[in-house]
């Protein structure tokens, strides 16, 4: 399988994606830098942390028009996994490839810690290897990670099972305490926790694992399905 | 001011214009002696930034020769950028430590974020790959508004900026005292990882060969920074605002990863930042370290404004800007890798046999000065020295007594001192993750970062206890030197080598000269001992406001390796059932201790006793123990006691201990004395660990309830205190304090 991590001008979470795939999963992945046209060829497309063009506009919002993304977007209508993880997952709202948008967490201050997390929905191509409520500790790291939406895309998200990770306190004012959500599909993931920081108990939790585990595993059925 | 406006030199001479830029008579006359000639308006002010404190060292060189700086691991010594130790595999660890205080002071936010970009640049220009930061913090105390409000942003300020850029802030310290409350230290420091190939110097070697200048464009910010660093604040300070520069952490993040591209290409002759005094340091040190000469043409130079004068080109401390010396005909390469990061790069001059640096502007030559006279010929003072008045009054003071009627509150109280109460509330701010490295987070002895693909890792702190320093300098000194090495050592590892920041008031006045002389002796005395070189750091004088200088503070930035990823040790209890020991026996030592702070309100009298040989001695067997598995958790016994010591061990851990003393209450408790660590030890492993330290005291074990139990010799309760309640005083203190309104 063959990853693409997406590369934005300042963004600083990437190499830290790139490991998680290669020593986590010992599975292909290049740096895709943000001038690229394509990434048909890939099989999963991450979009990493931290910040990209320093973030002075709004979180996400510059790098949503990236050239590389209007190729992310085809992918992502193609079906394609695409997981966004805290940056990427805003980046993922502001090119409207999921609902909501973040706010500034409500202590007004960046966050870092590991958090508790519940997995609310094991069903998708991401989270096959959890158990449906198991109890995850991954690290949090952003200022704007205060989920909202409004009443009638919290019903969407809730009657479409779009709901896959909820903090276990309410660490930053997020509605419902979402953590993460897919698309309707499925396809799309956007997380603020950061699965990739916990992927080995060397640095407190392999929680993280999974996740990565759970897209390759599920691109080996669907592959073998398909072919 | 524009050029028409500049005052012409027979003016500056006759209204001393120069004394305005920081420069003494004394000093003008020596610069018109080197010249020849009456220096022109740009000529004065590049020889006032050169020859200013925060570049010449000008007060404090003599004193900084004493340090010993060689080891048979130092790769580089002070001189360049940041220096470098050899950690094995072809690696190195590279690694410098910088203040910000003035700036700080009056633009807390800025004054901060820019303190971590410099200190970035001055590690990613040696051609490493940044991995940690630290910062050591003083500020006064935070019952006062203005105090928490530099606290806050100046938190902020290196949060918003070290987070962008994707270097995780692993530790440091945060202290608080009323001699710090109108002048708080800001101290940055960088932990960078190279392999040694990719060393890189500061140098403009090769005449003919290509001066480039690279990132952000020049603007009229920060022009005469580091004059300003080099003087005392007043209440005209607010009025030098604009001489604090803005970061642009964006920036910072694509200069990174572009001078880490161009660090591969053997095109880069030389490279560094434009960090104090902007392009006069950068060009003027580069080009003396190599015996050369720049020329450079300043209409050439990125510029933010319409305009500008050489002046204020030559001054600006614009941030996010580097100076390259690249092989002639071979600057395509790097323009490319440039573009690439969406970074300005600009030819603007080229390396010359003259030893000069020469500037042209319009097509005049504007400035024509001798590289060494800026770089290397700055006056060197020995100021007048004198015994400071507070030292004899504390070595008279009578050694008081304490007598504690209810130790459980005593310890609360202990833990909810700002100084020593958790730090949660700010490193909960800081990005420490990123890179995913960091394996002790903050808040134990050192924190310890894993080098990618290889079974080892690096620890670091950074360590000052001032009040020891302002009561007995000599002896202050050679604590802050152990402490850090202890910290290390509880970590797992060998201490490597320090970099120093050395704050003071100004040393014009000879009992600060005198303090600054003292600390300066203690500290390489200990350096010499425990084997851990000085590779570089940086003096802040001047640290002084009308209501006094600041304690003496000289902060410690250490670094060691751990040999063994299995050798990684923190402070937090384990296993219930583990024997608890505390090595190093205890005195009635009170100078300068939390606990002397807490009762009486303020400090006096003389400091623990500090035997370096002694102290050498059990770092070397705490170390043989830690690497032979022997040890579950290590805490070097600090402020405030062994009782402090081991509620930080317990809390958060659900486990308890059962402490058993032997001697006065207060003491044993709460002393402060020197070379002491509490570490627990697993049942078995017992008998081995007392062949290594015969002399650890086995004090009692650690328990599986969660409180924190300690009896006399007879058995009774001397103090019980639940884990929660002990964990709450020690975590509710700061953000209890910062929320408060009065």
């Amino acid at each position: 399988m063959k990853f693409a991590v997406i590369v934005f001008p300042g963004s600083n979470c990437d190499d830290d994606m790139v490991y998680a795939v290669q020593e986590g999963l010992q599975e292909d992945v290049d740096k895709v830098w943000y001038t690229e046209e394509s990434v048909a060829d890939y099989d999963a497309i991450l979009l990493p942390g931290g910040f990209s063009y320093g973030d002075y506009l709004r979180s996400g919002a510059i790098a949503r028009f990236a050239p590389v993304m209007e190729s992310v977007i085809e992918e992502a209508q193609k079906g394609k996994p695409v997981l966004g993880v805290c940056n990427g997952f805003q980046v993922l709202l502001e090119a409207g490839l999921l609902p909501g948008a973040m706010q500034r967490n409500k202590n007004l201050k960046f966050i870092c810690r590991p958090v508790e997390l519940k997995v609310d929905n094991n069903e998708t191509g991401f989270t096959k290897s959890y158990e449906k409520g198991e109890s995850i500790t991954v690290p949090v790291a952003h200022g704007d990670g205060n989920y909202y939406c409004d009443n009638k895309t919290l019903q969407q998200l809730k009657e479409n099972n779009q709901i896959v990770f909820t903090y276990q306190d309410d660490i930053n004012g997020s509605v419902e305490g979402i953590a993460g959500i897919v698309n309707e599909k499925g396809n799309v993931l956007g997380m603020m926790p950061h699965p990739e920081r916990a992927t080995t108990s060397l640095l407190g939790s392999s929680d993280g694992l999974k996740l990565f585990q759970s897209i390759l595993n599920h691109w080996r059925e669907s592959h073998v399905l398909t072919s | 001011m524009s050029l028409l406006l500049e005052p012409t030199p027979e003016k500056i001479k006759e209204d001393k214009v120069y004394q305005e830029m920081g420069l003494t008579d004394e000093e003008f006359e020596l610069a018109e002696k080197i010249l020849g000639r009456q220096p022109n308006y740009t000529e004065t002010g590049l020889f006032s930034v050169m020859w200013s404190e925060h570049c010449s060292y000008k007060h404090s060189k003599v004193l900084l020769k004493k340090f010993p700086v060689k080891g048979e691991k130092v790769l580089q010594g002070p001189g360049e950028g940041a220096g470098i130790i050899d950690i094995g595999d072809e690696q190195a660890v590279v690694f410098k430590i910088e203040s910000h205080n003035h700036p700080s002071a009056i633009e807390p936010y800025q004054g901060a974020a820019t303190g971590v970009g410099g200190i970035l640049r001055d590690v990613f220009s040696m051609g490493a790959k940044p991995v940690a930061l630290l910062n050591s913090l003083r500020f006064g105390e935070l019952t006062s508004p203005r105090v928490r409000y530099l606290f806050e942003e100046v938190v902020a300020g290196i949060a918003g900026y070290g987070n962008c850029v994707g270097v995780p802030t692993v530790g440091g310290e945060v202290q608080f005292d009323p001699c710090y409350e109108g002048n708080p230290l800001v101290n940055a420091m960088c932990v960078g990882l190279i392999d040694h190939k990719d060393i890189q110097k500061g140098q403009a070697k090769g005449t003919g060969n290509t001066v480039m200048y690279v990132g952000a464009s020049t603007g009229k910010d920060g022009i005469h920074g580091a004059t300003f660093a080099s003087e005392e604040l007043s209440e005209e300070s607010e009025s030098k605002r604009p001489s604090v520069q803005v970061g642009d952490p964006f920036m910072e993040k694509l200069l990174l990863e572009a001078c880490l591209e161009l660090v591969q290409s053997d095109a880069l002759i030389g490279i560094q930042d434009m960090g104090a005094a902007g392009l006069t340091s950068s060009s003027a040190e580069m080009a003396s370290k190599a015996g050369s000469g720049i020329e450079m043409d300043l209409d050439k130079v990125p510029q933010r404004e319409k305009d500008m004068t050489p002046y204020e080109m030559m001054l600006s401390e614009s941030q996010e800007r580097m100076l390259l010396v690249v092989e002639k005909g071979r600057e395509q390469e790097m323009k490319d890798i440039c573009d690439k990061w969406g970074l300005l790069s600009a030819k603007v001059g080229h390396v010359i046999e003259d030893k000069r640096l020469r500037l042209l502007h319009e097509g005049n030559v504007v400035a024509d000065v001798p590289v060494d006279a800026l770089a290397e010929e700055a006056p060197v003072y020995h100021p007048p020295s004198k015994e400071h008045s507070a030292f004899q009054v504390n070595q008279q003071v009578k050694e008081t007594v304490f007598h504690i009627d209810d130790t459980k509150q005593t310890l609360l109280d202990l833990l909810k001192q700002p100084t020593i109460a958790s730090k949660e509330w700010v490193y909960d701010q800081y990005d420490y993750m990123v890179q995913t490295n960091t394996v002790v987070q903050p808040g134990s002895d050192a924190a310890v970062l894993r080098v990618r693909g290889k079974n080892k890792a690096l620890a670091m702190t950074t360590d000052s206890n001032s009040r020891f320093i302002y009561l007995d300098p000599e002896a202050g000194g050679k604590i802050a030197v152990a402490e850090a090495a202890r910290n290390i050592v509880c970590s797992g590892g060998v201490p490597l080598g320090l970099t120093d920041c050395l704050n003071y008031g100004s040393p014009e006045n000879p009992e600060i000269y005198w303090q600054l002389e003292k600390s300066t002796d203690g500290m390489s005395a200990a350096c010499e001992q425990l084997q851990t070189p000085v590779i570089g750091g940086n003096v802040s004088l001047y640290n002084e406001t009308k209501e006094g200088a600041i304690y003496p503070t000289p902060v410690v930035g250490m670094v060691g390796l751990i040999e063994d990823l299995d050798h990684i040790t923190t402070q937090s209890f384990k296993n219930a059932e583990d024997i608890l020991y505390l090595i190093g026996e205890t005195k009635p030592e009170f100078g300068g201790s939390e606990l002397q702070k807490l009762l009486e309100g303020d400090i006096s009298g003389k400091v623990p006793e500090i035997n370096l040989e002694t102290e050498k001695e059990r770092q070397q067997k705490l170390l043989e123990a830690i690497r032979n598995q022997l040890v579950s958790s290590a805490h070097d016994v600090a402020e405030g006691g062994l009782a402090v010591a081991a509620a930080e061990s317990l809390i958060g851990t659900g486990l308890g201990a059962a402490i058993t003393i032997n001697g006065d209450t207060a003491a044993e408790l709460f002393s402060e004395t020197q070379s002491r660590f509490l570490v627990s030890v697993p049942k078995v492993k017992k008998e081995a660990f007392e062949k290594i330290i015969p002399e650890a005291r086995a004090i009692g074990s650690v328990t599986n309830e969660e409180n924190l139990e300690i009896y006399s010799p007879s058995g009774e309760i001397v103090l019980q205190a639940a884990a929660n309640e002990l964990e709450s005083a020690w975590k509710g203190a700061i953000p209890c304090l910062v929320k408060s309104k009065d």
